[in-house]
């Protein structure tokens, strides 16, 4: 089963190692989002709020995790899922396939984080507060955008559906986020966020709890 | 689902005397005055009951949802989806009723208020899960990935309105500290309306998906006599 699971996502690096020109894309997108931002605020930067600063910080994450993880079905042909299928169990597949937009996500945020600190300037106070965030805000992504890339590649138009389908998804989690991250931009003591950091664990459970169970049936249609 | 005999037709004619009830009580009972609510208190009797009704309509739709994965049966799928057009309708008048509430106790129609704005979100999920449907051609498939976007999405929902309202301040009762409404601007007078109003709305929610669902199933066996004939037709020439 672990094994399995190993070699599934090695897969996954290895696909995503030969098309190096999507890897690119999406790192050259966050760095682009971030310094378009950058250049509108940049007249006034002293002037930017934490809470401009925060809120700014996880949409720019948002927009990058949606365009990442869409593409982790629609890259494989039909044929080839087909075969995966044949090889290992769907739970096998989810995992491997959430594991590996973790991943993703967390070097994406990481990147994206470290140059958005480097042009707007790093307001953080409660840095280790900030990062656990960070992993957990990676974790839900993968983990609710994983199933919603499914459902949307089954269906034709798939970019539009999957931002329609995954932002009301996604919202409980952004807020909780946003909340946690503002406490750690402020400094406050860590018991204040411990009811948020609760919450988005709850939250993160469920999504994975619920993308454990409903892939089976997805996949066979 | 249903057959049509008198046996089973007796939850409608309740759900008409709970309503006639709730609706006389609504206007005409007499209800405690409180400062701010005033005579706008009697919106309990139709606000609130619209959301409970709403919650549990999409409940049902859930469970229909994951019926229908479990057996493949296409009708759990129809019961699915008229359930959900239901909840979006109770979710519609239940904000109309709160905006216009709202307007006269918090000033504005549409406070920043963590419960609705959660409202909201929710009325985009299910709007989207109706655009989902609509975009599949082929039924079974629409059927199945329809179903497991319902199940997800009332998953997240429910900590969306259950559990994040209570973290913050909200203007709503029963969230950030304020008392729900049970401990006190409720009398044992408004509560032998208020209890049954949910019934009531719920009732009268079941019925519409009731109706809607025998006439989509009309259609499709019409659709079905009808659709043989052009194709012969056109076989012939």
């Amino acid at each position: 089963m672990m094994r399995q699971i190993g070699v599934l996502m090695e897969k996954e690096f290895r696909l995503e190692w030969r098309q190096r020109y999507a890897l690119n894309g999406m790192l050259l997108y966050i760095v682009s989002t971030v310094f378009v931002c950058f250049l509108s605020f940049s007249l006034r930067r002293n002037q930017l709020t934490p809470m401009v600063w925060n809120a700014l910080f996880w949409i720019i994450l948002l927009f990058t995790a949606i365009n990442a993880i869409a593409k982790s079905f629609v890259q494989e042909r039909a044929g080839r899922l087909l075969y995966y299928y044949t090889l290992a169990s769907p739970q096998q597949i989810i995992i491997s396939k959430i594991l590996y937009n973790t991943i993703l996500m967390v070097v994406l945020a990481g990147l994206g984080f470290s140059f958005y600190t480097l042009v707007m300037g790093n307001q953080v106070q409660d840095l280790p507060l900030f990062l656990a965030n960070l992993l957990l805000g990676s974790v839900g992504f993968a983990a609710s955008l994983t199933l919603v890339a499914g459902i949307a590649s089954k269906a034709e138009n798939s970019a539009t559906l999957m931002a329609v389908l995954s932002f009301p998804v996604v919202l409980p989690l952004l807020l909780m986020l946003i909340r946690v991250s503002k406490n750690a931009l402020d400094g406050l003591d860590r018991s204040v966020s411990l009811d948020e950091i609760g919450t988005l664990l709850a939250i993160d459970a469920i999504v994975l709890a619920l993308s454990w169970m409903l892939f089976p049936y997805l996949w066979r249609s | 689902m249903k057959n049509n005999s008198k046996a089973t037709r007796w939850w409608k004619a309740l759900a008409v005397l709970i309503l006639t009830y709730v609706i006389v009580q609504g206007l005409i009972g007499t209800v405690p005055r409180q400062p701010i609510l005033n005579e706008s208190i009697r919106n309990v009797y139709f606000h609130v009951p619209l959301w409970f009704g709403m919650i549990i309509l999409m409940l049902t739709s859930m469970v229909f949802s994951i019926r229908y994965l479990r057996s493949g049966n296409m009708d759990h799928d129809t019961v699915a989806v008229e359930f959900a057009n239901t909840a979006i309708l109770f979710g519609v008048l239940g904000c109309a009723t709160g905006s216009v509430w709202a307007n006269y106790t918090w000033g504005e129609p549409w406070p920043n208020d963590p419960k609705t704005n959660g409202v909201a979100v929710a009325m985009l999920m299910y709007f989207a899960y109706l655009i989902l449907r609509n975009s599949f051609d082929d039924e079974l498939r629409r059927a199945r990935i329809s179903a497991i976007y319902n199940i997800f999405t009332f998953a997240v929902f429910i900590p969306l309105i259950f559990i994040l309202p209570r973290l913050t301040d909200s203007l709503h009762p029963g969230n950030g500290g304020n008392p729900a409404f049970g401990q006190y601007d409720m009398d044992n007078q408004m509560r032998a309306v208020f209890y049954p109003a949910i019934i009531g709305f719920t009732l009268l929610g079941v019925w519409i998906t009731e109706l809607r669902v025998r006439l989509r199933r009309l259609r499709e066996l019409t659709d079905d006599i009808q659709d043989p004939l052009p194709k012969a037709r056109t076989t012939a020439e």
